[in-house]
């Protein structure tokens, strides 16, 4: 076990090492740099900067030196202080801008993970043994359409069907009078009443997948002989199903856990835009409007790392489920 | 797997050859049982003809604009008049523009005097066919008036006929990042597969590594990072190939295992006996044993590209106008105000529903029937 789980802790160092690369890459790739974007920030403001001032502001930043060495810095600034860089956008660091957010951030995630499970797996395990039944049909139904629709479409369409039925306003997490209230017990209720909107929103796909998956992993349980001599030896049906078939079919479900994170990681922005959430979302794609790209990168690179870790945690969560697994 | 199924129908005493059905035909016949899958192939069908034909079933060009029904809601087809008197030929009611008591705008209401009988092969704006030949035929429009099937947007352009030529773009998108995934897939795969070892370790962990990030911001990041200066053209190949980065992985990994699995397969050592070189073995043998599983790879990763195609110029960081795709259109109904009063801006995103329903029905499909010796 401590094994298996120093392996994987090498493994995702590595990962998080090729996510810093290709984070760097990013925040590189538009043309002109971090002088060529202030001297153009300063020319609005009417304060002109010669050629012989970008220069000099390139060198005291490094700017001007080979990529790797930039690479370097940039890496042992993030390791050692914590510092992912400075918005020229917000005049401020990344790290402080992204802080204040990134808590609802997580907040979301998590909820929109559990919801997943505790709405997919029941109905999956339904649809599996009432295979063909009017329930299950009307769920494969709704999991295939689940599956199509776009989650920041139905974002909108829900916002609209807020608006025309209630009358009301569904974006955003908190009500007006909370927006800038400090943490009470009050303002945590406030929130959780908006945030299952997003929930659901950010959520449908990932539980019509699991749904898919569970019914199909159970089904193929619930085909093999060990059912067969439980069922004749007596067992009752309801003992026998979550004893062993579903324990079974969890396997697979579990182990993907990481990749449901990565899911809901990678739609959070895109919904958290279109609903006005105060969370990273509206943050990380108004820095790609802008070509802020500090900002984006350092992101991109939080939500990287953020499944990352959610895959680690899955890996030894499965460990721990069935003994079987060793180091494969 | 090549080796062809046999059927003896002995139906008269006279010997007669048996009955042969090929890989593709028993595939055929299991496909055609799957009804949701044949029906998913026949819509993708017409979405490809609406792309492939928008100029002339469009009544109106992508960027024509009609002035006199600005964010017009949708006209109805009438075959019944308000007295209940049968027309033979479908019409709309006629607009008329009237002012505002309050806010003095203009606005255009339903006139239940004047009829626009809806007409076949009527004359509009002109326009070059494929490039072939210019004609100003149009499948359907009206005569006198107008017609709007689905609204017009805030400039009165027709939501219709530009949901037509959006299909064009978003399919051509979703084509040619599944053509560039399809090579990326094979090639890469078949690296892995063929040399094992170092190599297919190195490859599988990269694979490993792109499925374990979350793509979206990443393309997000990476289509934002496009010059801004580039033209319409330049982003739309660009970010097609941005879109194809996403697709390959599953498909190598099939390549992958399918090679490494039919590599030991006795008819290989058997076209190897007989003296065929690798390339005929790869050409002949092998790729038509998985050629069927490399095509509902294909079919699955298509609804992806066409997400990702959507949500990023949805966003407005993907295609951008004078381009359009559904998602380009969305990109208009993008604040709840705007959708609060003229929800019909939304229906490109039940286009997009429709193309990835529809893809995923014929991929379950051809999942089904890709091996049919299954079962």
């Amino acid at each position: 076990m401590l094994k298996l789980a120093l392996q994987r802790l090498g493994y995702m160092a590595v990962t998080l090492l090729m996510v810093s690369v290709v984070t760097f890459v990013i925040i590189q790739l538009p043309p002109g740099d971090y002088a060529d974007s202030y001297a153009a920030k300063k020319a609005q403001a009417g304060v002109s900067m010669t050629r012989q001032d970008v220069e000099d502001l390139r060198h005291t930043l490094g700017l001007d030196r080979p990529l790797q060495e930039q690479y370097v810095r940039w890496m042992s600034r993030i390791l050692l202080h914590g510092d992912l860089g400075y918005s020229w956008e917000w005049r401020r660091p990344v790290a402080d801008v992204i802080g204040e957010r990134l808590p609802l951030t997580l907040v979301l995630a998590f909820s929109t993970l559990i919801f997943m499970y505790a709405v997919g797996l029941p109905i999956g395990i339904y649809s599996a043994v009432r295979q063909y039944s009017i329930g299950d049909h009307v769920f494969s139904g709704l999991g295939y359409i689940g599956l199509a629709i776009p989650n920041f479409l139905f974002a909108i369409i829900f916002m609209y069907l807020g608006q025309q039925w209630f009358g009301q306003s569904v974006g955003g997490l908190f009500s007006p009078q909370f927006e800038d209230a400090p943490w009470s017990w009050a303002k945590l209720w406030d929130m959780l009443l908006h945030l299952w909107i997003p929930v659901i929103v950010l959520g449908t796909s990932g539980t019509a997948y699991l749904v898919r998956s569970m019914r199909a992993a159970l089904l193929d349980e619930l085909d093999k002989m060990y059912v067969v001599a439980a069922r004749a030896g007596g067992l009752s049906p309801m003992r026998l199903l979550f004893k062993y078939p579903v324990r079974m079919a969890l396997n697979p479900l579990v182990s993907t856990l990481g990749w449901r994170l990565t899911y809901v990681i990678s739609g959070a922005p895109i919904v958290g835009y279109v609903m006005a959430l105060p969370d990273t979302g509206p943050l990380f794609l108004h820095s790609l409007m802008n070509q802020d790209m500090q900002m984006a990168g350092a992101m991109v690179f939080i939500f990287c790392a953020l499944t990352i870790l959610g895959t680690f945690v899955s890996d030894l969560l499965l460990a721990l489920l069935d003994p079987r697994i060793k180091m494969a | 797997m090549t080796s062809p199924a046999i059927i003896l129908r002995p139906r008269s005493a006279k010997l007669r050859r048996p009955d042969v059905a090929t890989q593709w035909q028993l595939i055929w016949r299991r496909f055609r049982r799957h009804r949701l899958a044949l029906t998913g192939v026949v819509i993708i069908a017409l979405l490809v003809i609406m792309g492939l034909f928008a100029e002339i079933l469009a009544p109106y060009g992508p960027s024509e604009r009609n002035p006199r029904y600005v964010s017009g809601p949708p006209m109805m087809l009438h075959m019944f008049d308000a007295e209940g008197g049968f027309h033979f030929r479908p019409f709309v009611y006629g607009r008329k523009i009237v002012r505002d008591s309050v806010t003095l705008r203009p606005m255009a209401v339903v006139d239940e005097s004047v009829r626009w009988p809806v007409a076949f092969f009527v004359r509009g704006q002109e326009y070059s066919f494929w490039g072939l030949f210019r004609t100003e035929i149009h499948l359907f429009g009206t005569e006198a008036g107008f017609v709007h099937l689905f609204g017009t947007d805030d400039i009165g352009r027709d939501v219709f006929s530009r949901n037509l030529f959006a299909a064009r773009i978003s399919l051509s998108v979703g084509l040619i990042g599944v053509a560039v995934a399809f090579v990326l897939g094979t090639v890469i795969g078949g690296i892995a597969g063929y040399f094992g070892g170092l190599v297919d370790n190195l490859i599988m962990r990269l694979i490993e590594f792109i499925r374990s990030v979350p793509t979206l911001p990443l393309w997000l990041a990476l289509s934002a990072a496009l010059p801004r200066d580039w033209s319409a053209l330049q982003v739309y190949v660009a970010i097609t190939l941005i879109l194809a980065l996403i697709g390959w992985t599953w498909l190598a990994r099939t390549v992958r295992s399918k090679l490494l699995a039919l590599r030991e397969e006795e008819f290989v050592m058997a076209a190897r006996l007989s003296g065929c070189s690798d390339a005929r073995i790869i050409g002949r043998h092998l790729l038509p044993s998985f050629a069927s599983y490399l095509i509902v790879d294909l079919t699955i990763s298509f609804p992806e590209i066409l997400l990702a195609e959507t949500a990023l110029s949805f966003l407005g960081l993907g295609l951008r106008e004078p381009v359009e795709s559904w998602g380009v259109m969305l990109y208009a109904a993008q604040n709840i105000r705007a959708i609060a009063h003229m929800p019909w801006l939304l229906i490109p995103g039940l286009f997009v529903i429709l193309a990835v329903l529809a893809f995923n029905f014929a991929g379950d499909g051809l999942r089904d029937a890709a091996d049919p010796y299954a079962k």
